[in-house]
């Protein structure tokens, strides 16, 4: 194993150091394990909790800020933060009108996230949870966990934090955050694997010519394994699965073409250049679009393709101006 | 018996197979189970006082638990022990039948937290048999360490028993098919936990 780190049990405490050192704008707790925008709480601003395992930088402790998240509780690598530091968080940047719990749907996240409401709630503070599951690789829900949270995440975040900076309230913040994730899908694929580093070695093996399609996040395998494609295959297997679960015909859309942490910007290019084509090629009009590695799997190589049909409103909210250290516009 | 060697002893077999809970993990998961529950034992052995009942030196042992271990383990175990040291209550002695009682309680905490039945690749496969020879070892008159080797027997092939399952919660739930063919991890380190009581049980007596 060879990465830049100091040692494996230090890697999320030294990252932290390290944003809190790059970005004065948040305010940092390296042992508590949470991330806090420098001006929480904002008295009467519904506020905006996400978190998880760590390894998917910038996602989550990269989106705290103006027009977005106010705290992020970062986990161990690919492992769900614990009760304790969610609510820390919460606590935080709780100014009075609840808190907005964003969690990924995995099991784990759900688990500590349920926790750490239940704990909340014990101190008079008012939590609403929504899930994220927009990953249409997951295609038997009955005999699985269900869908995973994945790269549309972003999209929940931006615009559920765009609601809440204008002032909405939290059932109108949450109902915006559910309606993001209703109408978002993913879908990932991976060309290498990523190696956790307190485990050592890769999570999984590829040979030299195969790929996985539909993966999560967190270094698992997908649902298939397959001959290695060209950057147009891969593209059109992505958005073949997402528009057979959410056709995109007429719709606009809001698209996001993910680098995974190890696949080069000049790939993701390729690769968007690809999914531009075949959704106007299906009928779909691209209104916005996103290209960069937001939503990572350590060094995995690979793409994630999230799309959102959008409403005005939504593409309004998409629109207003944010300020976090991986996303920035209009301010 | 003395729950406070067990919550160590529990400690000292999960750090001894961190690395082999991990590398199973990594089949089917991500890789983190036996570095995760070994951060939250320690911590529990941390928080345990001797100044205290039993029943609430396993809650306070959970509460670590459930405070430095993170993913799906740590609630889960950390929740079990909680309710397993609930079921103690004041008790000042621990003997045959409070262990039984605070083994089905957490047997019944991870039932409803996890949402999980046996069958589905979980440590449930370990702990619902296991809770099940107890009870029956115990109805049959057996003594406490008679009673907790056959708790610890029946983890143990409950653990086996998760190779040709296909997994339907938690993240090996999404290799579908896939998973069939692997130990389940947690069923693997329920089952260390329930040895751990044997052993000191056995010790004990």
């Amino acid at each position: 194993m060879r990465k830049l780190i100091n040692a494996p049990a230090d890697v999320v405490a030294d990252a932290l150091r390290g944003l809190a050192a790059a970005h004065p704008s948040l305010r940092v707790d390296p042992v508590g394990r949470t991330v806090v925008r420098a001006d929480a709480p904002r008295p009467g601003k519904v506020a905006l909790v996400s978190g998880g395992g760590s390894g998917h930088e910038p996602l989550h402790a990269g989106f705290v800020g103006h027009g977005m998240l106010d705290a992020a509780a970062p986990g161990e690598v690919f492992t769900s933060p614990v009760p304790d530091q969610i609510l820390a968080a919460t606590l935080a940047v709780h100014g009075g009108a609840g808190v907005l719990h964003i969690v990924k749907n995995y099991s784990g996240d759900v688990l500590n996230f349920r926790l750490a409401a239940e704990l909340a709630e014990d101190e008079d503070v008012e939590v609403v949870s929504v899930l994220v599951d927009d990953d249409v690789a997951v295609e038997d829900g009955a005999r699985t966990a269900g869908r995973r949270g994945t790269g549309g995440t972003l999209f929940v975040e931006k615009i559920a934090g765009a609601l809440a900076e204008e002032g909405a309230d939290l059932e109108r913040v949450a109902a915006a955050a559910r309606e993001v994730n209703e109408r978002t899908r993913s879908f990932g694929v991976a060309l290498s694997p990523c190696t956790v580093p307190a485990a050592g070695e890769p999570t999984f093996r590829l040979g030299e010519d195969e790929i996985e399609l539909g993966i999560g996040i967190h270094g698992e395998p997908g649902r298939e394994r397959v001959a290695a494609m060209t950057a147009a295959e891969i593209v059109d297997a992505a958005l073949t699965a997402i528009d057979a679960d959410m056709p995109v015909r007429g719709a606009e859309v809001l698209v996001l073409v993910n680098g995974m942490g190890g696949t080069p910007l000049i790939e993701q290019y390729i690769a968007y250049a690809a999914a531009a084509a075949w959704l106007e090629g299906h009928g779909a009009t691209v209104a916005r679009r996103l290209v960069g590695p937001y939503v990572t799997s350590l060094e995995m190589a690979g793409c994630m393709i999230s799309v959102c049909r959008l409403t005005p409103e939504l593409t309004r909210l998409w629109d207003a101006p944010v300020e976090t250290p991986a996303l920035r516009w209009g301010r | 018996m003395n729950v406070r060697e067990w919550v160590r002893r529990a400690a000292e077999k999960i750090e001894a197979e961190a690395e082999r809970l991990s590398r199973l993990d990594a089949a089917i998961g991500d890789g983190d189970h036996g570095h995760n529950l070994d951060r939250g034992f320690a911590a529990a052995v941390e928080a345990l006082p001797e100044d205290v009942r039993p029943g609430r030196a396993l809650i306070l042992a959970g509460r670590a638990i459930v405070s430095n271990t993170g993913g799906v383990a740590g609630p889960l175990y950390g929740m079990a022990w909680r309710q397993a040291g609930k079921a103690l209550g004041d008790a000042e002695q621990v003997g045959a039948a409070e262990v039984g009682a605070a083994l089905r309680a957490a047997l019944q905490s991870v039932q409803e937290l996890g949402e999980a039945v046996e069958g589905e690749k979980t440590m449930v496969d370990a702990l619902a048999p296991a809770v099940a020879a107890y009870d029956e070892a115990l109805a049959a008159g057996g003594d406490l360490p008679t009673c907790a080797r056959a708790a610890a027997e029946a983890a143990e092939r409950g653990a086996e028993a998760t190779i040709p399952m296909q997994a339907r919660k938690g993240r090996a739930s999404y290799l579908g098919p896939r998973s069939i063919g692997h130990l389940d991890p947690g069923a693997v380190s329920t089952a260390l936990i329930l040895r751990a009581l044997a052993d000191v049980a056995s010790r004990d007596a």
